[in-house]
């Protein structure tokens, strides 16, 4: 039993290789399927149509691989229907080094995926309990971090502590946003920061980590948390896998930075997979309720 | 070397050898010549281009933070390890006097020959680097020691053990502590500050820069790579990534500029040196005079305000 299990991850590793060669660029391409078509997995081979993922929560209906989700469907599947509350939808860039062709590219991603910023943040409620809540989209610009998304989640945990709200925030990112140079550097203080004091003030944040959540953002408020979660084989790290094989020059271990390599090494608490994550979101709320008063 | 730095050593050297020559007119002429253009050529050491200045922050003759320990502290007793896990010889630290005030002084460390190299890692700290700091800086708050760190570094260690203890973690805990402490913080940015292996020992309350150091968001070459899937290109990169100290002091990044001796802190160390003893002190004691509160409030205001 547990050999087989060994041998399944082995392989969903093997597979992972793949997905791995494509970090650090920019941009994860967004393939539109046609409805009825047939996609093939790119981690266990089979196929499935649009519709079975769709109904699976983006999920390989065959080998429960994953698939990356954009913001607001993660929050249609986290949070009771209707109750969210959307902040500062329209925050955006404005380009703080004047980067050459960097408005443009801002530009093509709004319309692509329909989003001014790589993250989303407002208030909902889980099973009736309300809480901040803020999702990050690696569709847009691998989620690297701008000035603009750095003050869009400090406004977050911010409204978090004024309101006496839990703080749930889904993690993702590429690292920096190199058009903004020194501008996006800072936001780890600036969003670290905020995170100590809503912390010291006694809010709960948990944070959870989906794939890739890396750089500036792994070194900053996501590894901050009360509680961490992650999503199963979600890339996790400091430095990219490129520049560390570069770096040491040789081939790294297998599964290295996954989630499961950073629960092995005391980072992580649970993984837990997208057909959990509302359900365990609530318990964990529902805990932190109550506490004894002074 | 800088490329004007090699062309003043070529007439220097020039200009040596003509001395012994016999007298004639040529010699007079050519003597003439060569001190016009090093004249020159000092004149535009005055204005660094970035890529210049990024040659000038790695030099490898640039004052270093044993240097700066040396010169502008007394009696420095080292303090060793994170008692966590390990020691990390790319970032020291311990406790010394600064002006007849005790203090936590806190360095990143390149090293100069090889062998220091191998043993500081080249500058690029571990996680328990960092979280030596963080204990050396929690203590210099229990017993209300201002800190001063002493930035130089390529990043931290991009490094398969340490992404397995925890380099994320160990940054992201530095910066959220770091803003809450109830003591003076100064940074100063002696070399290079690359990334946040820089930016977790820069969290102060001033913010100081030498004159030819950089800081930036990761190395241009890293940059270039990333950017243009080309590392060749990191001269383009050096000139529109704003990494100098005067683009910072610009963006309100920094809170102020330490001058060096022309061309740079490697043609004269010691008045380096003493530049940066005289900003810091002025700062420190700026700092002193406020309360913890006030510490904490102005050192998270500051970078709350940071690209708002
Ligand atoms: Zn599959």
């Amino acid at each position: 039993m547990e050999n087989a299990f060994k041998e399944k991850r082995d392989l969903i590793f093997a597979f992972k290789e793949l997905r791995l060669q494509g970090m650090e660029t920019e941009e994860e391409p967004i393939k539109e399927v046609p409805e009825g078509l047939f996609i093939k997995c790119k981690y266990c081979g089979e196929s499935y149509t649009k519709d079975e993922l769709q109904n699976n929560l983006y999920l390989c209906p065959h080998c429960s691989h994953h698939e990356p989700i954009g913001a607001y469907k993660r929050l249609e599947m986290v949070l009771d229907k209707d109750s969210f509350k959307e902040i500062n939808k329209d925050m955006h860039s404005n380009d703080p080094l004047n980067f050459p062709g960097y408005q443009k590219k801002l530009q093509k991603q709004e319309e692509k995926c329909g989003i001014k910023e790589a993250l989303v943040t407002g208030t909902g409620t889980i099973d009736g309990i309300k809480t901040a809540i803020g999702v990050m989209d690696s569709r847009f610009l691998m989620a690297s971090m701008s000035a603009a998304l750095g003050e869009k989640l400090t406004l977050l945990i911010e409204l978090a502590e004024k309101e006496h709200l839990p703080l749930i925030i889904f993690t993702a990112s590429g690292g920096a946003r190199m058009q903004e140079g020194i501008f996006s550097l800072m936001q780890m203080v600036k969003t670290a920061q905020a995170i100590k004091r809503f912390s010291d003030s006694g809010g709960l944040y948990i944070a959870y980590l989906t794939h890739p959540t890396t750089g500036g953002v792994s070194a900053s408020f996501a590894t901050l948390g009360d509680i961490t979660l992650a999503e199963p084989d979600a890339l996790i790290g400091f430095a990219g896998q490129r520049v560390i094989e570069q770096t040491i020059g040789q081939k790294l271990p297998q599964g290295f930075q996954l989630a499961e390599y950073l629960q092995e090494h005391g980072f992580v608490d649970h993984i837990v997979s997208r057909k959990e994550m509302k359900k365990t979101l609530s318990l964990l709320l529902r805990l932190h309720q109550g506490g004894q008063e002074k | 070397m800088i490329e004007i730095e090699k062309k003043i050593e070529a007439i220097e050297q020039e200009l040596a050898e003509l001395k012994t020559a016999e007298d004639s007119e040529y010699k007079k002429v050519r003597e003439r010549q060569l001190i016009n253009n090093k004249e020159e050529l000092m004149q535009a050491m005055k204005k660094l281009s970035p890529t210049d200045k990024v040659a000038v922050a790695r030099h490898k003759d640039r004052p270093n933070v044993s240097e700066y320990i040396e010169e502008m502290f007394e009696e420095f007793f080292e303090l060793k390890g994170d008692h966590y896990f390990g020691e990390d010889e790319s970032i020291l630290g311990g406790l010394a006097f600064f002006h007849g005030i005790p203090v936590t002084v806190i360095g990143q460390k390149k090293g100069k020959t090889l062998e220091e190299n191998l043993r500081c890692n080249f500058g690029m700290p571990n996680p328990e680097g960092y979280r030596k700091a963080l204990r050396l800086m929690k203590q210099a708050e229990k017993f209300k020691r201002p800190i001063i760190t002493l930035i130089d570094t390529p990043g931290a260690y991009p490094g398969i053990d340490a992404e397995a203890r925890g380099q994320s973690e160990a940054i992201a805990r530095n910066l959220a502590e770091m803003s809450a402490l109830e003591v003076p913080i100064i940074a100063v940015i002696i070399g290079e500050g690359n990334s946040g292996g820089a930016l977790a020992l820069a969290v102060a309350n001033s913010v100081l820069m030498l004159e030819n150091s950089i800081y930036c968001i990761l190395s241009p070459e890293g940059f270039a790579s990333i950017l243009w899937k080309d590392a060749s290109r990191s001269k383009e990169a050096c000139e529109i990534m704003k990494l100098t100290a005067q683009d910072l002091l610009g963006f309100g990044m920094i809170d102020a500029i330490i001058p060096e001796p022309l061309g740079g802190a490697h043609r004269d160390k010691k008045a380096a040196i003493k530049a940066a003893e005289a900003v810091i002190y002025q700062e420190l004691e700026k700092y002193r005079a406020l309360s913890a509160a006030e510490l904490r409030e102005q050192r998270y205001h500051k970078f709350r305000s940071m690209g708002q």
